[in-house]
């Protein structure tokens, strides 16, 4: 056991401190929508140029080319977010379609897209899920049809986040329909302004349409050539796989802060002049939860030691996103507690605590509790693959 | 940056375990709780033979001087397999007490608790919960008074005990005018006494002793939640392999979601409580400032999600669970008797909060 970094890795840190003290906060702009774009994309850049994002992806696709390395990424995480800065963009574009083309596209697909997306020029969103396939994602219907050397794509996907701000959407599709429920499907780039496309605002429980939407997009005969296709026709499902497991490696929420951010508000909350933090039942859920959350953290460094080493994490890699996005709603919960009847109030009225945070950091985490795979799906997962318990066996066909 | 077990360390937990099941397997468990005391003198010698019982001694009394860590994994592997031991008492709080401490007797001790030729017996009860009026006096130089749930006092050479304020006391466990009491508790591993003192002649009284028992405390904390997590991790390995052996409705139990489930909420609690305490462990040793606080939420932690895994693998098994032919409850009573001792959940997290300044100390 050895939790120090050493030299290389502190000077690394260092480095990274003194570029964002040079770089204050108002750069570090998140926002996608119209004008505020290019401010982003100039951000994006200078991080790519100072090797801070798209740190391993190599230069011909636009990167900065570094041999990956695990330490790094984690002090620029730490650093970043101690800076209260955003590190790079998290967008599906650059978690999920850049390493899904690094590992399976074109040369061209890769030469074409990553080095705009990675600099937030182009925004993806994904078109996985459909109203009727949602754990069950391989019984997705929308079709797509040859028609010479195109495909005519049909259907409706669901939950597409920022499908209303995306200039292109990567989507599974139905392309061999005669071919089993998972050999039957291709992974497809194209733009949102094709012809044919048609996005509706989805609104969630939170009330959100801004940076978080949510949105159903519609299908109709939209034409796309077949060269658009990644991988192979009909090798979609293994495909979108790989992008999954990045999507699960992306949700590895840390709580530290959260929980700080608890601290604080049960010390300034009162009730009759006596603080939140001075009610023993409060104080007593507040200590458990910072044991739960101090568990998931020195968890994720266990994991991370795994990955250094090369060595396989077994169950205990499979259960971080089941833990941590329950971990996350149960924080919220006791904040909207502690505030009592103030804890009803919502959208910036007025009184309402941390403008609102812990109501929108509810909702928000009741959804990733959902979303990447249920808890349900999560606990699958965990006692099939991890335990070794069997499936469960299929109902007949009627 | 190594969050995990070197090699020793796995090679330690490899060699403790595999003895353990040869020599300590549960047929033999159900065996010593009829006896009069569940500590087997033979095994604990044969452990210590394993540098077991001087794991935390220093070198030169003839120890291991290991790490905190190294002591989690024995503890561990001790309630993985629930086996009766004075472990936590002799090797861990004892040693962790008496390092800290200046007198001529302490390095004799020292090596006899290393050898296995010294077996402590511990009453720190009083140290931070008093019942029933108990509390262990010096009067002259005479100890008088009652300590309640001392821990392995039937077999013990010698006993230690704090007395009120910053003294402790160490006297012999066949002293004249000590009478020891079996209390029965749900756990039959685990050796409970009362003792009644008049006049009993202290070996040593230990003065300045306020952080020695405070280490000594957090110490055991860390080692206790150890034991219930290797506890945890037994019922959790016997109800997947009951899952995956047991049919009904003409169906593995282990295929229906319903448990397999429940094996899924047991295993995703269990692993980062694991890593929590591997971390407790290591601050121990090495982060001072955060080992009070750490010992406080591991131990409690560990309690709270093992009251649900003893509860959760207990129901897996379903009604043969529920028997005494079945060996589960073992497991369910270590876990459960484990919660109570050294402060409990809920009295270890109001320390959490005091210790960050979160809650005023009463």
């Amino acid at each position: 056991m050895d939790l120090e970094y050493g030299k290389r890795y502190e000077d690394f840190r260092q480095e990274a401190r003194s570029f964002l003290e040079r770089h204050r906060p108002e750069e570090g702009s998140t926002a996608i929508s119209g004008s505020k774009r290019k401010k982003l994309v100039e951000w994006l850049s200078l991080q790519m140029e100072h090797g801070y994002w798209a740190r391993t992806i190599p230069k011909e696709y636009g990167g900065y080319g570094a041999e990956p390395d695990l330490l790094e990424t984690v002090i620029m995480d730490e650093e970043f977010n101690r800076a209260g800065m955003a590190r790079g963009m998290s967008s599906q574009g650059a978690s999920m379609l850049v390493p899904t083309l690094l590992e399976h596209g074109t040369e061209e697909q890769r030469k074409r897209w990553i080095g705009p997306t990675m600099r937030g020029e182009v925004m993806w969103c994904q078109g996985y899920s459909e109203p009727g396939s949602g754990s069950d994602l391989a019984s997705l219907q929308t079709s797509a049809r040859e028609d010479g050397d195109d495909f005519l794509i049909s259907g409706q996907k669901i939950w597409t986040s920022t499908a209303d701000k995306s200039e292109m959407i990567f989507i599974l599709v139905r392309t061999e329909p005669d071919a089993p429920k998972h050999g039957g499907i291709s992974y497809i780039l194209l733009p949102m302004d094709t012809p044919g496309i048609e996005v509706q605002p989805l609104r969630t429980m939170s009330g959100d349409l801004g940076d978080n939407s949510f949105n159903q997009v519609f299908f109709t005969d939209v034409r796309v050539p077949q060269a658009n296709v990644v991988g192979k026709r009909g090798e979609g499902w293994r495909i979108a796989n790989t992008t999954l497991k990045h999507e699960r490696n992306s949700l590895n929420a840390n709580s530290e802060g959260t929980i700080l951010k608890l601290i604080r508000l049960m010390e300034r909350e009162t009730s009759n002049g006596v603080s939140a933090m001075a009610n023993p039942v409060f104080r007593d859920r507040l200590m458990k939860l910072q044991a739960r959350s101090m568990a998931m953290k020195f968890h994720a460094m266990r994991m991370l030691t795994c990955s250094l080493k090369g060595e396989p994490p077994g169950v205990a890699g499979l259960i971080t996103k089941l833990r941590n996005c329950q971990l996350n709603f149960d924080i919220s919960s006791l904040a909207i507690d502690v505030m009592g009847e103030l804890g009803a109030l919502y959208d910036h009225t007025q009184y309402e605590r941390d403008k609102g945070y812990w109501q929108s950091h509810s909702f928000f985490s009741l959804g990733l509790i959902i979303g990447g795979g249920t808890a349900q799906i999560q606990k699958n997962i965990i006692s099939e693959r991890g335990l070794g318990l069997p499936r469960e066996p299929k109902p007949a066909k009627s | 940056m190594d969050f995990g077990l070197s090699e020793d360390q796995l090679m330690l937990d490899e060699t403790i375990r595999s003895f353990l099941a040869d020599r300590v397997p549960i047929e033999q468990v159900r065996k010593l709780r009829d006896e009069d005391c569940p500590n087997d003198r033979t095994i604990w010698q044969s452990l210590a033979e394993l540098g077991v019982a001087g794991i935390l001694v220093p070198e030169a009394q003839g120890g291991s001087e290991l790490s905190m860590l190294d002591a989690c994994l024995v503890a561990q592997a001790l309630g993985h397999s629930v086996t009766p031991t004075p472990f936590i008492g002799s090797a861990v709080m004892v040693p962790i007490a008496l390092r800290e401490l200046d007198h001529p007797e302490i390095a004799g001790w020292l090596s006899g608790i290393a050898t296995g030729e010294i077996a402590f017996g511990i009453a720190a009860t009083e140290a931070f919960s008093v019942r029933e009026e108990a509390g262990v006096h010096l009067e002259g130089d005479v100890l008088s008074g009652k300590a309640m749930m001392a821990w392995d006092a039937c077999g013990a050479d010698l006993i230690l005990l704090p007395l009120g304020g910053d003294q402790l006391a160490v006297f012999r466990g066949n002293s004249a005018g000590l009478e020891k009491t079996k209390l029965v508790t749900t756990d039959t591993t685990r050796c409970t006494s009362e003792l009644i003192l008049e006049k009993v002649q202290p070996e040593a009284i230990l003065p300045g002793a306020s952080h020695a028992i405070s280490q000594m405390l957090d110490a055991g904390r860390v080692a206790l939640a150890a034991d219930s997590l290797g506890a945890c991790e037994a019922m959790i390995e016997q109800a997947v392999a009951y899952a995956k052996q047991r049919k009904q409705f003409d169906r593995l139990i282990g295929s229906f979601q319903a448990v397999k489930h429940m094996c899924a909420e047991m295993i995703s609690e269990l692993e980062p409580a694991r890593s929590l305490v591997w971390y407790a462990a290591h601050s121990f040793d090495a982060l001072p400032s955060e080992a009070p606080l750490m010992a406080c939420h591991a131990l409690s932690h560990v309690s709270e999600i093992g009251h649900e895994i003893a509860s959760v693998s207990t129901q897996v098994h379903g009604g043969i669970g529920w028997t005494d032919e079945h060996n589960v409850h073992f497991w369910f009573k270590r876990i459960g008797v484990a919660r109570g001792l050294l402060g409990g959940p809920g009295s270890l997290r109001e320390r959490a909060a005091e210790l960050q300044g979160l809650a005023k100390a009463s």
